[in-house]
């Protein structure tokens, strides 16, 4: 039974829930600005529309190129069975941790090498852009699990992860809630380091990677990107929230996400963008955060 | 108290590893003010006994002065300079960062072998005052601006007297409010030093005082 209830589950985060989080976030936009915003679930929309239409490939492209949306997205998908979503993660292992910051990694790069089979300067600018930040983001999401391992005793999500119960050093969980949120914020690419809505091409980041990726490559692409937004909420609702009491297990994970969605949103529609330069400033300084929350804890 | 002077001391960290990697003046200015309340709300927290009026008193007298006596004059003086951003730091803002997290851990390695006094209600006070007079003399070294340079010396400040928090609590009140007035006649003259320096030179570039004719 328990086993049937955590594949249920693991199939509705990994197919509905990313989208209804992202829904979240653009109707707190929507109505920030005072707009009434998408439908929640208009991004599932938008990946089943896409899902039926044809690919179109370039004739400079080569095999590379297929292989980035496919690969992204499975690669997005395993990390979400070592996520704890509600009580336990459907896999668990000591490290596990580490192959979940590396997943990440495996779908940026095949992202990356199928923007670059392109030959478009343009996807090549992205590239590098999306290289740069990511290479200081990972130093800091690396750092925080190690600071979270340090302090839960264990090298597993589901052990890092677990709701808080009791205060233990309340200044290194801030630091490493800090430092998880910029990391987000980054790896998403959102506000304040890229504009998931801009569509010009000397600004954007993310975007301009999947330019040329057209019906299911695109349906693809737009869901791994949403299930990794959610991947890292989860992480971060699991170490902020305790479990509420009256709503269990699960409905404290629902409340949290819907929390975690409104904050994104509302740091969107307050923050303006900060200008390409000013973006590696702030990553590094979340680097520096999670060193200190893991110095205050080794000691 | 514990958890409140700990969460107060890793935010004094952070402030000043902001401070490195920011480059407006204004900005600077209301972090550091920021910066002088969270230290003055320490001694609040710190004590094992409980409250006491000598605490408060320091308490209240720290925060008026770091908070929003020393910030306006700041303020007043980066206007009628007329700059408002540390353009081309010696060294560049995110090497300052990193160089800011160097210091952090050697602050806690010095922490650890320092000999201390014994009976500190919070480990972390030593450390974070070192690690924030370390950061404060990196701003004041690489910094070009005199506004910034004087920015780094009052963090350079709070540190010392995190420091002095932490070796001795019963630290004679007259002396604490000594060391202040003194902060305060030292930012009021470098205030008026900065505007000579301004009307003198055109530009508050510490760089061009080491010409020496008189043509610029």
């Amino acid at each position: 039974m328990e086993t049937l209830t955590a594949a249920a589950a693991f199939a509705a985060m990994a197919l509905v829930v990313p989208h209804v989080l992202l829904g979240l976030v653009n109707k707190t936009k929507a109505a920030v600005g005072g707009r009434r915003g998408p439908p929640v679930l208009q991004t599932l929309y938008d990946v089943r529309k896409l899902l039926g239409k044809g690919a179109v490939y370039s004739t400079t492209t080569t095999w590379m190129f297929r292989l980035g949306p496919v690969v992204g997205l499975a690669a997005t998908l395993a990390a979400a069975t070592l996520v704890p979503l509600g009580a336990v993660p459907l896999v668990a292992f000591e490290g596990d941790a580490i192959l979940f910051a590396y997943l990440f990694a495996l779908a940026r790069f095949v992202t990356v090498t199928a923007a670059l089979d392109t030959g478009s300067s343009f996807e090549g600018m992205g590239s590098s852009r999306e290289v740069a930040f990511s290479s200081l983001a990972e130093p800091a999401l690396i750092l925080t699990f190690a600071s979270l391992a340090h302090q839960a005793g264990s090298l597993s999500l589901g052990g890092m992860f677990s709701p808080p119960t009791g205060v233990h050093s309340a200044a290194s969980t801030v630091l490493a809630v800090g430092s998880l949120f910029i990391v987000l914020l980054a790896e998403n690419s959102r506000l304040p380091v890229d504009d998931p809505n801009t569509h010009l091409e000397l600004t954007m980041v993310h975007e301009v990677m999947v330019l040329d990726h057209g019906g299911p490559d695109l349906a693809f692409i737009l869901h791994g990107a949403a299930l990794k937004l959610t991947l890292m909420a989860v992480l971060l609702v699991r170490l902020v929230m305790p479990v509420v009491p009256g709503l269990g297990a699960w409905g404290t994970a629902a409340l949290g996400l819907c929390g975690a969605a409104v904050a994104i949103g509302l740091v969107e529609s307050t923050m303006a963008r900060l200008r390409l330069v000013h973006v590696p400033q702030l990553l590094v300084a979340s680097v520096c955060a999670a060193a200190f929350g893991l110095l205050l804890n080794l000691r | 108290m514990d958890q409140i002077s700990q969460l107060l001391l890793a935010f004094v960290v952070f402030l000043s590893l902001y401070l490195l990697g920011s480059s407006s003046l204004t900005g600077c200015v209301r972090i550091l003010a920021l910066q002088g309340a969270c230290v003055g709300l320490l001694p609040l927290t710190i004590h094992e006994g409980g409250f006491q009026p000598r605490a408060l008193l320091i308490s209240v007298g720290v925060i008026v002065l770091k908070a929003l006596v020393i910030p306006r004059i700041l303020l007043h003086a980066i206007r009628e300079v007329k700059i408002r951003h540390e353009v081309e730091p010696l060294v560049s803002f995110v090497s300052s960062l990193l160089l800011g997290a160097l210091l952090i851990g050697v602050a806690f390695v010095l922490a650890e072998r320092l000999p201390v006094p014994g009976g500190l209600v919070s480990n972390l006070l030593v450390p974070v005052s070192l690690a924030t007079v370390m950061m404060g003399m990196l701003m004041m070294v690489s910094r070009v601006k005199a506004v910034t340079q004087v920015i780094g010396y009052l963090v350079f400040e709070n540190g010392i007297y995190l420091f002095g928090l932490a070796i001795s609590y019963e630290l004679p009140w007259l002396i604490e409010m000594g060391v202040l007035l003194d902060v305060f006649v030292a930012v009021f003259v470098m205030g008026i030093v900065i505007h000579h320096i301004s009307r003198e030179f055109d530009s508050i570039s510490t760089e061009r005082l080491t010409s020496l004719s008189d043509k610029p």
